[in-house]
């Protein structure tokens, strides 16, 4: 695009920040960006990069960008689920559409409006804390740089039944988007936000570095879904971070079906007693897609539940790397913590590589970890074509039956839907 | 209209021998009951003929109304009409009962056309409530967490929505206790028509008491080796298979 030319490298320094925006945040993102020039590049040998192919990390072809234009088309596609609470849709990092029917008192604005009309807010909870999963780089560059994202704020006791929902188009090629999701739930309030990552063609190649801060107050209920579904010559790294307070719950998902490569990091601190954390992923990779997904579930408090499931169904020459760790601080008693990956090898040329761990040091503590990699069964296979339907349908009624075990967790219907939609539109694309 | 079986052979992969010349005709309309001690070969025929990709077929032919079976793939051999209620039915996570049921339908009707869901649904409950089944188990993913006599009712309320012209039922009485074996008798017998055929495999005489057969045949060393009336279920449930030892040749 003609439109996205003029904008600087990704990896050259950034012009200053909006002369609007709060001085505290040019001096966040001057900072970042010499901690981004401080952190050296992931190597080969780092723990959290074992696996990984270092070489997609080369971005320096990448630009930063914005959008002018029409954006009808897009803001058309971007349909999610009927009666959205809110519903904000970007174009490279843009604002393009917005409408909204949340209660007053709810705070839902593009970060870049945020940032001006609720500066000290946005502080109170923009970065907190360093990225420990081996994006931190990415995350600094990510903060350098970012233009724009979501800034939801739900004030204590307010309960929103339909979903918030955003929309990411990446558009033209060698762009880039940095979209910052901040989701705070105060006490006892409760929303959810489904978030949807798309590209505007199939032939561009674009990145992705988001970073979304998600905090569950006490007896909050934060429930955050993102969707993947960019194409597959994109790549993606998402930084994902919950923070869970006293008897708060908060779910973190994400599906992907989309990018060449994608990078994921979530982790989840668990701060306060009986504080539950729910870490799902379902993964469709297929050709030669690489989704690389490293995973911390953060035991601060006494008390408290995690639970983790990741499924990946690996078609073709996919590779996925899952690397999650239970930390159990000292004094994180009672502890209730599991982790459970498993991978459906649906040819015998993927590669799905599982590393756990636990590290616990406190007492009285249930935790256990598990990774599993398999071919579907004959038996399976055998009964399913036993009823008249043939291999490939019943092959793809299986994997889809293993990813759905994870979304039905989503316990939200039209949440459900929304996600079936993209991994059906995945396996259609097998066919 | 029959399903017949001749001369047929079949090993495992390893080549050990269980079917060694099976001779049996079912025509449309008749029940056959198959009999016999364990290890006989009585499952495994009926995994022969629905196309068990365990077994290897040496010699002999299965045909359905003049199609020879073994030329067709295991979802073939359904759709041309044969159905195997399981012994040991598989369990499918996440592919609830309907969509499984459905999708077996779907795969039956030519490419383009579509399962009408409104007289879909109508059917299967109708099929449910004939079963006793609880409507919960249309959204439950198929067999999984079933108790046995759940996972056999499952199989009968297949059976009935897919309307095979053959049923061959593996031991579907095993592990029922009599209320569900009565209502699973219910199920096959509202199928039963004159161009209908079944061939039921058991240990016991129990379920003839619920599914009259027409023949009732005794199967030992992978050979059908005495055939009768129904009156010869009853023989065997009181004089038990201890005749066989004088039919063998050692």
């Amino acid at each position: 695009m003609p439109t996205s030319l003029s904008y600087p490298a990704l990896l050259d320094q950034p012009t200053s920040s909006s002369a609007l925006h709060p001085q505290w945040f040019a001096t966040a993102q001057a900072e970042a960006w010499q901690q981004f020039l401080a952190t050296p590049a992931p190597r080969r040998n780092d723990e959290t990069w074992r696996f990984s192919t270092i070489s997609q990390l080369d971005f320096a072809d990448f630009q930063r960008a914005g959008f002018h234009g029409d954006a009808s088309a897009w803001i058309a596609q971007s349909t999610g689920v009927a009666d959205a609470a809110a519903t904000l849709v970007f174009v490279n990092d843009t604002l393009v559409h917005q409408s909204s029917q949340l209660p007053e008192g709810v705070i839902c604005l593009p970060l870049a409006d945020a940032l001006i009309t609720h500066p000290e807010l946005v502080k109170e909870y923009f970065m907190r804390h360093a990225t420990k999963l081996g994006s931190a780089k990415w995350a600094a560059l990510h903060a350098a740089h970012l233009t724009n994202g979501v800034f939801l704020h739900v004030p204590a006791g307010v309960v929103l039944e339909n979903p918030v929902q955003i929309f990411h188009w990446a558009h033209g090629d060698r762009t880039t988007m940095l979209p910052h999701t901040l989701i705070v739930a105060e006490k006892g309030s409760s929303v959810r936000v489904i978030e949807t990552f798309q590209s505007t063609d199939d032939s561009s190649a674009s990145l992705t570095i988001a970073v979304n801060d998600l905090v569950a107050q006490p007896e909050a209920q934060l429930d955050y879904v993102v969707v993947q579904a960019l194409n597959e010559q994109s790549k993606v790294i998402t930084i994902n971070a919950s923070e869970v307070e006293k008897q708060a719950k908060s779910t973190s998902f994400l599906l992907s079906t989309g990018a060449a490569w994608a990078r994921s990091e979530s982790i989840s601190r668990l701060k306060g007693e009986e504080a539950s954390s729910f870490m799902l992923a379902v993964s469709v990779p297929t050709g030669d897609q690489e989704y690389d997904q490293r995973t911390f579930q953060h035991h601060i408090s006494a008390g408290a539940h995690s639970d983790l499931l990741y499924k990946n169904s690996l078609y073709g020459e996919a590779r996925t790397i899952f690397s999650g760790l239970i930390f159990v601080d000292e004094g994180a008693h009672r502890t209730d913590a599991y982790q459970t990956c498993r991978n459906l090898l649906m040819t015998d040329t993927c590669e799905a590589n599982s590393m756990p761990g636990l590290e616990i040091n406190a007492d009285d503590v249930k935790c256990s970890h598990g990774s599993t990699s398999a071919q579907i069964s004959d038996e399976e296979i055998y009964y399913l074509r036993a009823r008249g339907i043939d291999a490939p349908t019943a092959r793809q009624l299986i994997a889809r039956g293993f990813s759905i075990e994870v979304i039905e967790r989503l316990g939200h219907e039209a949440t459900e839907a929304y996600v079936l939609r993209f991994l059906d539109q995945k396996f259609a694309s097998l066919r | 209209m029959s399903l017949i079986i001749e001369n047929l052979h079949a090993t495992l992969e390893d080549g050990t021998p269980i079917l060694n010349g099976v001779n049996l005709e079912i025509p449309a309309g008749e029940v056959h009951a198959i009999m016999g001690p364990n290890g006989s070969g009585k499952s495994t025929l009926s995994k022969v003929i629905s196309g068990h990709e365990s077994y290897v077929v040496t010699a002999g032919s299965v045909t359905l109304d003049g199609v020879d079976l073994l030329e067709l793939d295991i979802d073939q051999r359904s759709r041309a009409g044969v159905f195997l209620a399981f012994q040991y039915p598989a369990e499918v996570p996440g592919v609830s009962n309907a969509n499984f049921i459905r999708a077996a339908l779907q795969a039956r009707l030519p490419k383009g056309q579509d399962i009408d869901a409104v007289a879909y649904y109508k059917n299967l409950y109708a099929k449910m409530d004939l079963l006793e089944m609880d409507r919960k188990f249309t959204a439950r993913s198929v067999n999984e967490g079933f108790s046995g006599g759940e996972k056999k009712r499952n199989e009968i309320l297949q059976m009935l929505m897919l309307e095979p012209k053959y049923g061959i039922l593996d031991e579907t009485d095993s592990g029922l206790d009599i209320d569900a074996l009565k209502i699973v008798a219910k199920g096959v017998n509202a199928m039963r028509s004159p161009d209908r055929g079944f061939l039921l495999i058991t240990h016991y005489q129990r379920l003839l008491d619920y599914i009259a057969p027409d023949y009732v045949h005794v199967m030992s060393a992978g050979q059908i080796v005495r055939s009768g009336g129904p009156e010869l279920a009853l023989e065997l449930e009181k004089n038990g298979y201890d005749f066989l030892k004088e039919l063998s040749p050692a």
